[in-house]
C-alpha cells in the first residue's frame, strides 16, 4: 500500500465521518429535546438534496453562470427546504404525539419517512433514477508530496468541520443553546424558568434539517450524484453513530460518526473478500458496541437506565 | 323448565345464529373481494367493512354481556375458519384465487408472529422481513437436498431464524426503548445489503426455490381427483398455510389466556415493576423474540415454496415496515385485527391495481393519520376480562 493509495482512503473517510457527523448531531438533538427517534431525518435529508438539484437546473437558464453564485443560491434552496420540511415534521407530526407511548412517535417519523421517500419516488420526474448533481467547486489537485488531493475534497471536509464547531459554539455559547441544554436536561424546571418550550423544540429541529441540509450538499457534491433511497441508509449511519457516542450528546455524536467512518474504511481496506462488505463488517461492529455499552461511549450524564 | 336451562337454550340459539350469519359474511365478503373485477366494487366493500367493524365495535361496547355479543365472540374463530375452508373449496380451481388466499395466510402467520413480539412483550422488532427472508432462504438451499422432507425444512426454516434471531439478543436486552429499535432497523438492512452483494445466495438475482412436496404428493402440480374435479396447485399450498395459520393463531390465543400472556402483558406495561415482583424480563423477551421469529421463519419457508422464487428486495426494510403496517393498523395486541390488517394491506392492493404502485406510500400516508386520529388502531385490543363468562 503505497502512501498516495492510504491518503486517497484518509481522505475519502474524513468526508463520510463529516457527513455521518451533521446528521448524528442532527438525531442527538432531537433526542435531547423532545426524546424522539426521529427516523424521518434521513428522508428529510434526502429531500434537501433534491431541492438543491431541483433549484440548479433553472440557473443557467436564468443567466447565473458563476459556479460560486450556483453554489451560494443551490444551499440556500437546500437549507430552506429542508428547514421548512423539518419544522412541519416537527409541528403538525411529532409535537401533537407529546407524552404518547414511544413506539407510536418511533413509528410516525419511520410511516413519514417512508412517505418522503415514496412521494420523491413516485412524484419527482423520474424520482427513482440518480440524478447527477453538478460539481460546483473547483476540481483542480493539490500536491502536497506524493499525495494529490483535489481542492473541492479538502474545502468541503473543512466546510463540514466549521460548521460542526459553529454547532458546538451555538449550543454551550448562547442563549438560545442555554435554553436547548435546558429542556433537555429538565423540560418542566425549564418552563418555570420561562424558556418557550415549543419555540425551543422546533428551533431544535430547525437546526438539526439544517445540519441535514449542509450533510446532503457535501454528500451531493462530493460524490456528484443524489437518489431517492440515499436517506435511509444515511438515518441509520446516523443514528448509530449518535447511539455509540451516546445520545443526547453532540460530542458523542461526533465520536461515534468518526468510528462509523473508521469502521468503514478499515472494513473496505481489509476485508478478506471484498470491500463491498465494508457496510456489514460496520454495522456487526457497532452492534457489538452497542451490546458492550449500551448507553454509548460518553454514557448520558443523568443516566436512567439500569 | 327452570330459568337457567331456558337461559342456556336461549344462549346456544343466539350462538348458532351468529355463527352461522358470520360465516355466511365472512364467506361472501371474501368471495367478492377475490373475485370482482371492477375496482369500484372493491371500494364499496372496504367501505361496507369498514361501516360493518364500527357498528359491531359500538354493539360489543354497548351491551357486552349480551346473548347475542356473547354468542358472536365465542363463535368467531369458528367462524372465521369455516369461511376460509369455504373459499379454498369453493376456488379449488381458480389459481389466482387461491394464490391470493395463501399469500393472505402466509402474511397472517407472519404478523402473528409479530404480534407475539410487539403486542405481548413489547420487543419491537422492525427486520421482520429479514427473519421472513431467513425462512425463505433456508427453504431455498434446503429444498436442494432431494432426501429431507419438506415440513421438517419449513421447521428448520423457522429454526434458523430464530437462531439468527438470538444473535441479536444481547444488543436487544442490554438496551431499550430507542436503542433496541435501533438494533433491529440496523439488522433488517445488514441483512438485505448482505444478500444483495453474497455470491453463495444468487446476490441480487435471487435464488429458486423448490416446490412443496408433502407425503408423495408434488404441490407443482394440478391433482386430478377425478375426471370432472382438477384441483388447482396451488390448493395443497393453501391447505397448509391454512393449517399454519391457524395453528399460529391457536398458539397465541393460548399463550394470551395462560399464565405466560399474562406475564408477558406485566413486561411490556411496566418492566421495573414486573422485574419487582420477580419476573426474568430477560427470559420472557427472549421468549418472545424467539418464537415470534421461529414462527416467522417457518411461514418465510412456505412462502419461498410458494413463489418458487426469491430475491432481495423481498425482504427489504420498507418490507418489514409493511409487516409492521398490518398489526398497527389491526389494533396493536389484538389478534384478531391481524387479520384485518393482513386483509388490507395483502389483499387490497392485489384487487386494486390503480393503487398498486403507491401502496406502500398510501399505507404509509394511512398509518400516519391513524396514529394522529385513533392511536391505537382500528380494532384496539380490548381490556382483559377477568371475571364472568367468556374473559380472557
Amino acid at each position: 500500500m503505497d502512501i498516495a493509495f492510504v491518503s486517497q482512503i484518509v481522505v475519502s473517510g474524513l468526508i463520510l465521518a463529516v457527513i455521518y457527523a451533521l446528521v448524528a448531531v442532527g438525531f442527538t438533538l432531537f433526542v435531547g429535546v423532545f426524546n424522539v427517534l426521529n427516523f424521518s431525518h434521513g428522508d428529510v435529508l434526502m429531500f434537501g438534496a433534491f431541492a438543491g438539484f431541483t433549484a440548479f437546473l433553472p440557473l443557467a437558464g436564468l443567466g447565473v453562470t458563476s459556479p460560486f453564485l450556483q453554489l451560494v443560491l443551490v444551499t440556500i434552496a437546500s437549507v430552506t427546504c429542508t428547514i421548512a420540511l423539518g419544522l412541519i415534521v416537527a409541528r403538525f407530526f411529532i409535537l401533537p404525539l407529546k407524552g404518547a407511548p414511544l413506539l407510536n412517535t418511533l413509528l410516525i417519523t419511520l410511516m413519514l419517512a417512508t412517505v418522503i421517500r415514496e412521494g420523491v419516488r413516485l412524484f419527482y420526474p423520474r424520482g427513482s433514477n440518480p440524478k447527477s448533481f453538478p460539481a460546483l467547486l473547483p476540481t483542480d489537485f493539490v500536491s502536497i508530496g506524493a499525495i494529490n488531493v483535489r481542492v473541492d475534497t479538502i474545502m468541503l471536509i473543512f466546510a463540514g468541520l466549521a460548521i460542526i464547531v459553529a454547532t458546538g459554539a451555538l449550543i454551550e455559547r448562547t442563549r438560545f443553546g442555554l435554553a436547548i441544554r435546558a429542556v433537555a436536561q429538565d423540560e418542566e424546571t425549564a418552563r418555570c424558568m420561562g424558556v418557550n418550550y415549543r419555540l425551543v423544540v422546533l428551533g431544535a429541529f430547525a437546526l438539526g434539517s439544517g445540519l441535514a441540509a449542509c450533510a446532503a450538499m457535501i454528500n451531493g457534491l462530493y460524490y456528484n450524484e443524489v437518489n431517492y433511497s440515499m436517506g435511509l441508509m444515511l438515518a441509520i449511519i446516523g443514528f448509530c453513530s449518535a447511539i455509540i457516542g451516546g445520545l443526547g450528546n453532540i460530542a458523542g455524536a461526533i465520536l461515534g460518526a468518526f468510528i462509523f467512518a473508521g469502521l468503514q474504511i478499515v472494513g473496505s481496506l481489509f476485508m478478506p473478500f471484498s470491500s463491498a462488505y465494508s457496510d456489514v463488517f460496520a454495522f456487526a461492529v457497532i452492534l457489538v458496541l452497542i451490546a458492550l455499552k449500551p448507553t454509548g461511549l460518553i454514557g448520558e450524564r443523568v443516566s436512567e437506565r439500569v | 323448565m327452570s330459568v337457567t336451562t331456558r337461559n342456556g337454550m336461549r344462549d346456544r340459539m343466539f350462538a348458532a345464529f351468529a355463527l352461522v350469519a358470520t360465516t355466511l359474511l365472512c364467506f361472501a365478503f371474501g368471495r367478492a373481494l377475490l373475485t370482482v373485477n371492477d375496482e369500484r366494487i372493491v371500494v364499496a366493500l372496504l367501505v361496507t367493512l369498514a361501516a360493518g367493524i364500527v357498528l359491531a365495535e359500538r354493539r360489543v361496547t354497548r351491551a357486552p354481556d349480551s346473548a347475542l355479543v356473547r354468542g358472536a365472540v365465542s363463535t368467531a374463530p369458528a367462524a372465521v375458519l369455516l369461511a376460509i375452508v369455504a373459499l379454498i373449496l369453493v376456488f379449488h380451481a381458480n389459481h389466482f384465487a387461491l394464490l391470493l388466499i395463501c399469500t393472505l395466510l402466509i402474511y397472517v402467520t407472519v404478523a402473528l408472529g409479530l404480534h407475539l413480539q410487539f403486542g405481548y412483550a413489547g420487543v419491537l422488532n422492525f427486520a421482520g422481513a429479514a427473519f421472513f427472508g431467513i425462512g425463505c432462504y433456508t427453504a431455498a438451499v434446503l429444498t436442494q437436498l432431494a432426501w429431507l422432507p419438506h415440513p421438517v425444512v419449513m421447521v428448520l426454516g423457522g429454526v434458523f431464524a430464530a437462531l439468527i434471531g438470538l444473535a441479536l439478543l444481547p444488543p436487544v436486552l442490554r438496551t431499550r426503548g430507542h436503542y433496541a429499535s435501533v438494533v433491529t432497523i440496523a439488522f433488517g438492512v445488514l441483512f438485505t445489503t448482505f444478500l444483495e452483494i453474497n455470491e453463495t445466495f444468487g446476490g441480487a438475482q435471487g435464488m429458486h426455490v423448490a416446490g412443496l412436496s408433502l407425503f408423495g404428493f408434488d404441490m407443482t402440480r394440478n391433482i386430478r381427483l377425478s375426471p370432472g374435479v382438477t384441483l388447482s396447485f396451488y390448493f395443497g399450498y393453501a391447505v397448509v398455510a391454512l393449517l399454519l395459520a391457524v395453528g399460529a393463531f391457536a398458539l397465541v390465543t393460548r399463550i394470551e389466556r395462560s399464565w405466560i400472556g399474562l406475564t408477558l402483558d406485566a413486561v411490556r406495561l411496566d418492566e421495573t415493576r414486573s422485574a419487582c415482583f420477580g419476573i426474568d424480563l430477560a427470559r420472557w423477551k427472549i421468549f418472545a423474540f424467539c418464537l415470534g421469529n421461529f414462527i416467522i421463519g417457518v411461514a418465510g419457508a412456505l412462502f419461498g415454496m410458494l413463489m418458487s422464487f426469491i430475491a432481495p428486495p423481498n425482504f427489504s426494510f420498507s418490507a418489514s415496515l409493511m409487516l409492521v403496517a398490518i398489526i398497527i393498523l389491526g389494533g396493536i395486541g389484538n389478534r384478531w385485527g391481524v387479520l384485518l390488517g393482513a386483509t388490507l394491506i395483502v389483499l387490497v392492493p392485489e384487487r386494486l391495481q390503480t393503487i398498486q404502485e403507491y401502496r406502500v406510500l398510501l399505507f404509509a400516508a394511512l398509518i400516519v393519520g391513524l396514529l394522529l386520529i385513533r392511536p391505537n388502531g382500528l380494532a384496539p385490543r380490548r381490556m382483559r376480562r377477568y371475571f364472568g363468562e367468556g374473559s380472557a
